[in-house]
C-alpha cells in the first residue's frame, strides 16, 4: 500500500484534480458563502460615492486571470452603472486590452450604456507608473485617443474629467505588476484618490498593510472575494459558480500535502525499525 | 566623459525628479511632467528593441539548427505576422487595431487569450503534485508552515466553514484563518514592504550618486 502510494503515477493526480474541478462545475453543491468584512467595505465604499459621478476602473489583468479577475470586473460594473455612474477603463496591460474591452462592453450592452457617453475604454499605454503619473496631468495627457481610436477629449464622457480629481472613487481590478500595489503607491498616497480593489488569491495578503492602514478603502481577494461580493449584490455568477469547484481543489491540495508526508513518515519510522 | 556624462545626467535628472516632488511651482512641475511624458515614449522604443532582440536571438539559433529551432521559428513566424497584420489593422482602423473584426482582435482571441489561459490553468495541477511530492514536512518550522497553510487553504472556501461551523467559533477554520492573516502574515508583510522601501531608496540615492552603475554597460 506505501509502496503502490509513494510510486503513484503523477497522471492519476492530474486526472483527479480535473475530476474535482469539473464535476462541481456540472453538478453545483451551492456551499453557503460568508462574506467578510473587507468585501463589505468595497461594496459599501461604491455604494457611498454620488449616483452619476465618473469612477475610474483600471482593469490590470491578461487571459490568465479571467476566472478570478472577470467575475469581480462584471460586478463592479453592473454596481456602477445600477447608480448611473460614468466609468473610464484603462489597462497597464499589454496582454489585457482585448479581454477588458470585450467584458466592460458586455456589461455596457446588458445595462443598456452608451460607449464614449456612459462608459469609454481608454485602452493599453505602456509605461507603468510613470503613465500612472502623467494621468496625474491630465487623462487625456496619458490617453489621447481611447480603445477604438478616437480623440479622448471629443468624448462626451470626458467633458468633466480633467486628472484624479476628477473621480471620487479607483476601482482597481488587478492581477500582478503593474497593478494594485502602484496605484495604492503613485496615485492614492500621492493624489489622495480613495480607492478600492480586487486582485488574485495569490496576491490578496500583500494588500492587507494597505487595508490596515486605511489606504485601501475595500478589497476583494481573488474567486472567493467575487463570489461573496455576488453574495452581497444577490447575483449568481460565474465566482459563485465557481467556488464548489475551488473548495474541492483546496481539499484535495490538502489531502495531498498530508498524504505525502504520511508516506515519508512511515518510510523513516520502517527505516529507523 | 563616455562615463561621466550619462552619470551627469542621471544625477541631474533624479535630484530634479525628488525635487518636483516637494515643489509644486510651474518651474518645477511643467518640465518634469515632460520628463515623465518623455519615459512613456522611451519605453514604447524599448518594445522595438525587445522585438528586435527577440528575432535576432532566435535568426540565429534557427540558421544554426539549435536544439528547439522548431519552435523558435513558430516564434518568429507567429511575432512578424502579428506585428504585419497589426500594422494593416492599424493603419485601416485608425489604430484601432484590437477593433471586433479586426485580424488582430482574432489572434488575440483565438491564439493569446485560450493559451495564456491554459498556462495559468495547468498550475492547478502542478499545485498538486507539488504538494504531493515536494511538500515535506522535516522541521518544527517546515510543520508550523504546513498546518498554517493548511488552516488558510481550507478556512477560506465554504467547506471549511461548513466542516468546523459545529465548532466554538474560535476554532472554525474561517476564523483562524482570519487571524493567521491579519496578525502574523500582515505583519511579516509590512516589515517586507517597508524594507523593501528601504532598499529601493538607497538603490535610488546610490544611482544618482553614481555609486551604482550597473546599468552602464553591465559594470558593478
Amino acid at each position: 500500500m506505501l509502496r503502490f502510494i509513494e510510486n503513484l503515477d503523477r497522471r492519476w493526480l492530474f486526472l483527479l484534480m480535473g475530476l474535482l474541478v469539473l464535476l462541481p462545475l456540472l453538478f453545483p453543491l451551492a456551499l453557503p458563502l460568508t462574506v467578510s468584512p473587507r468585501v463589505r467595505n468595497f461594496h459599501d465604499a461604491i455604494a457611498k460615492i454620488p449616483d452619476g459621478s465618473t469612477v475610474l476602473m483600471p482593469c490590470d489583468y491578461d487571459p490568465g486571470g479571467i476566472p478570478e479577475m472577470v467575475p469581480m470586473t462584471r460586478t463592479a460594473l453592473k454596481q456602477l452603472f445600477d447608480k448611473n455612474c460614468k466609468v473610464v477603463v484603462i489597462c497597464l496591460w499589454n496582454g489585457g486590452p482585448g479581454l477588458v474591452d470585450r467584458v466592460v462592453r458586455g456589461v455596457a450592452q446588458e445595462n443598456n450604456k452608451v460607449d464614449g457617453v456612459d462608459w469609454v475604454n481608454l485602452g493599453f499605454k505602456e509605461g507603468r507608473e510613470a503613465v500612472m503619473q502623467v494621468m496625474g496631468q491630465g487623462i487625456a495627457n496619458a490617453f489621447p485617443r481611447d480603445h477604438k481610436g478616437r480623440d479622448t477629449r471629443s468624448l462626451p464622457i470626458m467633458k468633466g474629467v480633467r486628472d484624479y480629481s476628477s473621480f471620487p472613487l479607483l476601482v482597481s481590478i488587478s492581477s500582478g505588476y503593474p497593478g494594485t500595489k502602484e496605484w495604492v503607491q503613485q496615485v492614492q498616497s500621492r493624489f489622495h484618490l480613495p480607492m478600492v480593489a480586487g486582485v488574485t488569491a495569490v496576491s490578496a495578503p500583500e494588500y492587507y498593510p494597505y487595508l490596515q492602514s486605511g489606504q485601501l478603502l475595500g478589497l476583494l481577494g481573488g474567486m472567493a472575494g467575487a463570489a461573496e461580493y455576488e453574495k452581497i449584490r444577490n447575483e449568481k455568477g460565474t465566482a459563485t459558480r465557481g467556488m464548489d469547484a475551488q473548495s474541492m481543489a483546496h481539499v484535495f491540495v490538502a489531502l495531498c500535502i498530508l498524504l505525502g508526508n504520511w508516506v515519508q513518515w512511515m518510510k523513516r519510522k520502517g527505516g529507523r525499525a | 566623459m563616455k562615463r561621466e556624462l550619462p552619470l551627469m545626467i542621471t544625477a541631474a535628472v533624479g535630484l530634479f525628479m525628488i525635487l518636483s516632488f516637494f515643489v509644486p511651482h510651474h518651474v518645477v512641475s511643467v518640465p518634469a511632467d515632460f520628463l515623465q511624458s518623455s519615459a512613456i515614449i522611451i519605453v514604447a522604443f524599448g518594445y522595438v528593441l525587445g522585438g528586435a532582440n527577440v528575432l535576432k536571438l532566435n535568426a540565429e539559433a534557427i540558421y544554426r539548427r539549435n536544439p528547439g529551432w522548431i519552435y523558435k521559428l513558430i516564434l518568429v513566424v507567429a511575432l512578424i505576422s502579428t506585428v504585419v497584420l497589426g500594422l494593416f489593422d492599424g493603419c485601416n482602423r485608425k489604430g484601432a487595431f484590437l477593433e471586433e473584426g479586426s485580424s488582430s482582435k482574432w489572434i488575440y482571441d483565438q491564439f493569446y487569450s485560450p493559451m495564456s489561459a491554459t498556462m495559468f490553468s495547468m498550475l492547478a495541477f502542478y499545485i498538486a503534485s507539488a504538494a504531493f511530492r515536494a511538500f515535506r514536512i522535516r522541521t518544527v518550522e517546515a510543520g508550523l508552515l504546513a498546518v498554517a497553510a493548511l488552516i488558510v487553504m481550507l478556512g477560506r472556501v465554504p467547506v471549511g466553514s461548513l466542516a468546523t461551523s459545529w465548532l466554538p467559533g474560535w476554532l472554525q477554520l474561517p476564523t483562524m484563518q482570519e487571524w493567521i492573516m491579519e496578525i502574523p502574515q500582515n505583519a511579516a508583510k509590512r516589515a517586507i514592504l517597508i524594507g523593501a522601501a528601504l532598499g529601493v531608496m538607497a538603490t535610488g540615492l546610490r544611482v544618482i550618486l553614481g555609486i551604482e552603475r550597473s546599468y552602464l554597460s553591465g559594470e558593478d
